[in-house]
């Protein structure tokens, strides 16, 4: 832990101002991910500029017929949103796969979406990490990497993004609000989290200084057929090893409009146009699932550990479409696979 | 009607129940002291080599940081190996902490940090700049088994495989049936709740009081006598509660040494703390690979075992644990081959975890003995019975009571085992593939010399006290239960005192002795006072005790009487007044009987019974149904023995499918050192744990008949899951823990 001082920002301008100002500067919401990494010494900001009596905290008709989730509503709010619970249930079930109730009381859109890789290494300031340490290796890749990535990784880093709301507003087409000090902009949160390539210390394209506002949701209507499948190393509380999204709007038989996005297997939630593109006009069968789970792993590449994600990747992408297109979504309650 | 304070085998709530969940049970960390200091250790990044620099300035230069020790400042300790060695230590040269320039693991402490504040000692430690000169380390036991070596010192307490018997390898080469296959158990660490912690508090008159995460107040005393050069007055431990520690306290880590080390040298109290990625700094379940050889006849019958164990242990100690030598204890065999091995490696010597050493070999024997059941076609369960070990083969002993055929039978009822299609693969709920398993589970039944005092006033009240110790296992609750049921007392009339060395001597809380060891003091303490309190009530003026003996009255609700003339009665009160004494105080001891432990064998035992459900395409399992039946002489209190139980299948469950520590051995390091990474069961793992014991009448090890409910719960947990997946799956994992991947690949 290093020494920090600590501001409790009353304004969006002064929060966006004072971190602009200070390159060491950080943002706190939840500190359910920072607290952590500051105690680990991965973090060492020399200011905290507290957002959380920032007014985000609420989650809005946003004009498009869709919802704004302010940056600060906490997870569990926005779970049992009974507007998300309704409108967004693939969103509720996500976040509801994720954490423990504990962390999701705390942990907000914002920082779930900002929340940094579980990677061993980069935990650990006694071992070299490019992306905590820009050029010092990956000993991932040679080392244990049970839970990184298979797809999109770069020589430098084979980190995983862990966050699971991430991949269901991936699948969902939402879009993040952004204030920072020339202006506001929003950027599609698929575009939001980046690969690795040469930059793993990069893991978003959020500027310093830059804070989110807010997420929001189309008014796609995906409420039917949807499901958020989750597999990991015990029943709960656990990251995913690989988990799937999907979200389709069904004319009958026929998948008239298709979304997936994969956790656990990039560094970044995983959509696939082309994957998506086959499933379209056509009817659930187990030979298309397959070819689109293959297609969607063509490019992936396994190491010591994580090989297995490939073929287990795979086979969650086929159970996850079944789910979402008989419409028995997978629960987050009951630990038995639907 | 219940015989009043009849407390002996009755469920009874903990009596410090109450101070754990309001918070008045204190532990090691949280004790205050008057200026007290804040001690942080810094851990070394290499695996092995030397420290070329430490450069402490930028720590030392913080306001509010008091010392900086290393290697190069650090005050003079005993020198010979023999100071540092504690009660369980096994042979070698036990680890120093911050002794000379040499790194020999990941993870060593290179320096402590002590400051006025937790978090300026916390930020000073991040300041500490080491260079180190690194040496090729090496940590893969797979790459160092072709050097494994029979231990040439054995370690007290652990006894070493016997003499080979008959003829295992021909006889084996000749078995109509064969079963040969290496099963491999994960390293695991032991990750208490509470992080290792000592809050030494120096007192006004240069002596310390030291609360310490131990398992052993003595122990943690005497090793810190010895290696500081201190008479054992000046040294007290007192650890009045302890948050779980499944064996890492049992020998003093070295937040002990460093805490000392900075309280003697500051003069002031001192508090080391570890994290929770230091716990992955010091002892754990070593990595075990075992290979087992069975033969056997067409109808079951064992005519061979061969079973082989290898296990890391560091380069400065050989750590050794009981491994095969279950194999035999369970099933009667005329052939029988069992060895075990040691290969070192550059980690931290291992330390016992629950049930050491039978976690692992009985996990190993009964999943082969299932791959026999399928090999013959015999039911597990007959198949065990079929091959029933009647007594003690190596030892040629006869067991001291063994009720495993019971808890065979009552486990299977419970479970429905009759019902179970012996076909893998054969039941399905949905999508689920559904699998039934069992294994069987064993343990010694230790007694260690225990030592206890009790001291009963005219008021009433009792105090028993012993050294012993409460690792969360209800010590406190079944010595209080002893005491008044002797005495015949109410339980609330009696004061339970352990974990302080100024207690009648006790050896460390450990290997499931601790209910029998100290059980057996206390109620030989109680025992005396009886006679004393007799002998005055008989002596009073017109007794109406006057002419009975000891074996014609009953102690109840504080008094004395006739036991088949209740008004007849004498109260302590009076007696002791009769007396002319205040108080009465007697201290005995308890030790194992020589003859029976030369005649005779004593080991608790248990039938596990499991059902999973696994997903047939994704691999995901989940353990819907556990059944165990354990046989464990008298069950002091079955509220606190069902939750030993439970929390020892839990972890038995941990093992089969979660807990395992990943080294990496390109840096010599354990990686996944946090509780986000390194698994153990959640609530969402754990569906219905059925209890049942089984009833055992034990008379030859202590007069009480306990045999102890530590570790039984673990034994044979994780093999009858992962026996239970293979009857699902048809799929044999012989590399615990199961995980998805194992299952899939
Ligand atoms: C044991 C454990 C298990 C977990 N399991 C899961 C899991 O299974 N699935 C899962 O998805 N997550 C899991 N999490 C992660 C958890 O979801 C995140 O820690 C949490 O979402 C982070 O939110 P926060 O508000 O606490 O962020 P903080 O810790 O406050 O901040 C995280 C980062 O975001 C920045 N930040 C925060 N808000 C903003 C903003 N509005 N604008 C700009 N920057 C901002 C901060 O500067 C910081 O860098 C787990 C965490 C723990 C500790
Ligand atoms: S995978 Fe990425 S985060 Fe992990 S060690 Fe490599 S560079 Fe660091």
């Amino acid at each position: 832990m290093n020494r920090f001082s600590y501001l409790r920002a009353t304004s969006i301008d002064e929060a966006v101002r004072e971190a602009a100002a200070d390159p060491t500067a950080r943002f706190i919401a939840g500190g359910t991910n920072l607290i952590d990494l500051m105690k680990y010494n991965v973090e060492r900001p020399t200011r905290l500029i507290d957002i959380t009596r920032l007014p985000l905290d609420r989650i809005e008709e946003s004009d498009g017929g869709g919802l704004r989730i302010g940056a600060l509503v906490t997870n569990d709010e926005a779970a049992y949103d009974p507007r998300i619970h309704d409108r967004y249930p693939l969103l509720s079930s996500a976040i509801l796969a994720g954490a423990s109730p504990q962390l999701r009381n705390s942990a907000t859109t914002g920082g779930n979406l900002l929340q940094r890789t579980r990677c061993y290494y980069f935990y650990d300031p006694g071992t070299p990490c490019n992306k905590r340490e820009p050029g010092t290796g990956c000993p991932a890749t040679t080392g244990r990497n049970r839970i990184h990535a298979i797809l999109g990784t770069s020589e430098h880093c084979i980190a995983t993004h862990p966050s699971d709301m991430a991949v269901a507003l991936a699948a969902l087409e939402a879009v993040v609000h952004i204030a920072g000090p020339d202006g506001e902009r929003t950027i599609a949160l698929s575009d939001f989290h980046r690969l690795p390539g040469d930059h793993p210390e990069i893991d978003t394209i959020l500027q310093h200084g830059e804070i989110i506002t807010a997420v929001e949701l189309p008014s796609t209507d995906f409420s039917r057929n949807y499901t958020y499948l989750k597999l990991r190393d015990r029943l709960s509380y656990a990251f995913a090893l690989v988990s799937v999204a999907v979200a389709l709007r069904m004319e009958g038989e026929t998948i008239a409009e298709a979304r997936l996005a994969l956790g656990g297997v990039a560094h970044k939630p995983w959509r696939d146009p082309e994957a998506e593109a086959m499933l379209r006009g056509q009817s659930a069968a187990e030979g298309l699932f397959a070819s689109v789970a293959a297609c969607i792993l063509k490019d992936a590449k396994g190491y010591e550990d994580n090989a297995f994600k490939i073929d287990l990747a795979k086979r969650a992408i086929i159970r996850a479409l079944f789910q979402a297109a008989s419409g028995t979504p997978q629960s987050q309650t009951d630990k038995r696979i639907q | 009607m219940q015989q009043p304070n009849a407390y002996i085998g009755t469920p009874q709530n903990r009596v410090d129940g109450r101070a754990k969940v309001t918070g008045g049970a204190k532990y090691a960390a949280e004790f205050e002291a008057p200026d007290l200091a804040f001690g942080i250790v810094v851990s070394s990044a290499i695996a092995k080599g030397r420290i070329k620099s430490i450069d402490t300035s930028a720590a030392l230069a913080v306001p509010g940081v008091l010392q900086v020790f290393t290697h190069e400042n650090r005050p003079r300790t005993a020198w010979l190996d023999r100071n540092f060695r504690d009660e369980t230590a096994p042979p070698g040269s036990p680890f120093r902490p911050l002794y000379d320039d040499k790194v020999i693991y990941s993870g060593q402490p290179v320096a402590l940090v002590v400051a006025e504040e937790f978090e300026l000692a916390a930020h000073a430690a991040s300041l500490v700049r080491v260079e180190y000169e690194t040496e090729p380390h090496m940590t893969d036991l797979d790459l160092k088994r072709s050097e494994a070596y029979v231990p040439p010192k054995k370690r007290s307490g652990v006894k070493p495989p016997p003499s080979p018997r008959g003829d295992a390898e021909g006889v084996f080469a000749q078995a109509p049936v064969k079963v040969h296959a290496e099963y491999r158990v994960a390293i695991e660490h032991h990750n208490p709740m509470e992080t290792h912690a000592s809050t030494v508090v120096y007192e006004d008159d240069g002596t310390l009081t030291i609360h310490d995460k131990t398992q052993g107040a003595q122990n943690s005393q005497s090793y810190v006598a010895s290696v500081f050069g201190l008479s054992s007055s000046q040294v007290r431990v007192v650890s009045p509660y302890i948050g779980g520690a499944f064996g890492s306290g049992l020998r003093p880590q070295y937040q002990l040494f460093l805490a000392v080390m900075a309280a003697l040298e500051l003069k002031r109290s001192v508090r080391v703390v570890l994290t929770r990625d230091q716990m992955f700094t010091f002892g754990f379940r070593p990595l075990t690979i075992q290979t087992i050889s069975l033969g056997a006849n067409p109808d079951g019958k064992l005519l061979s075992i061969m079973h082989d164990a290898t296990q890391t242990t560091s380069t400065f100690e050989d750590y050794q644990e009981v491994v095969v030598n279950w194999s035999n204890l369970l099933y009667h065999c005329d052939n029988v081959k069992l060895t075990y091995k040691l290969a070192q490696v550059d980690t931290y010597t291992p330390t016992d975890m629950r049930a050491p050493g039978a976690a692992l070999g009985v996990a190993a024997i009964e999943t082969a003995m299932d791959e026999l059941a399928y090999a013959t076609g015999i039911d597990p369960v007959e198949l065990r019975l079929r091959n029933y070990a009647e007594m003690d083969e190596a030892d040629k002993k006869s067991f001291t009571s063994k009720e495993l055929r019971a808890c065979y039978q009552l486990g299977a009822e419970r479970f429905g085992w009759e019902k179970r299609n012996p076909e893998p693969r054969s039941m399905r709920d949905g999508r689920e593939l559904v699998g039934w398993g069992m294994a069987s589970g064993v343990w010694e039944a230790i007694m260690q010399k225990t030592a206890a005092r009790a001291v009963l006033t005219q008021d009433g009240n009792l105090e028993v006290a012993s050294a012993t110790m409460d690792i969360g296992t209800g010590t406190y609750t079944i010595l209080t239960q002893i005491a008044a049921e002797t005495l015949g007392l109410p339980m609330t009339s009696v004061a339970t005192k352990i974990g302080d060395s100024s207690l009648p001597k006790s050896p460390v809380q450990g290997g499931s002795w601790t209910a029998a060891s100290a059980g057996s003091a206390v109620q030989n303490a109680c025992l005396s006072v009886r006679e004393q309190i007799f002998k005055y009530a008989r002596q009073m003026e017109s007794s109406p005790l006057a002419n009975a003996s000891i074996e014609q009255v009953t102690f109840a609700e504080g008094r004395i009487h006739l036991t088949n003339d209740p008004s007849a009665s004498v109260t302590f009160a009076e007696a002791m007044q009769a007396g002319g004494v205040e108080r009465i105080e007697a201290e005995e001891k308890a030790s194992p009987g020589m003859l029976t432990s030369m005649r005779y064998s004593g080991y608790s035992h248990s039938a596990v019974f499991a059902e999973v459900k696994v997903d047939e395409e994704l691999g995901v399992i989940r353990v819907t149904r556990i059944v165990t039946a354990v046989a464990a002489g008298t069950i002091l209190n079955p509220k606190t023995a069902r939750s030993q139980i439970l929390g020892g299948v839990v972890f038995g469950l941990g093992m089969a499918l979660e807990e395992e520590s990943m080294l990496d051995h390109n840096l010599g390091r354990f990686m996944n050192h946090n509780l986000a990474e390194y698994h153990v069961p959640v609530n969402a793992d754990v569906y219905d744990i059925d209890v049942i014991f089984v009833s055992e009448h034990e008379e030859m090890l202590n007069p009480l008949g306990i045999k102890g409910l530590g570790e039984i719960g673990v034994v044979g947990t994780a093999a009858a899951i992962g026996n239970a997946i293979f009857h699902a799956t048809g799929k044999r994992i012989r590399e615990y823990p199961i995980t998805i991947d194992k299952l899939l690949g």
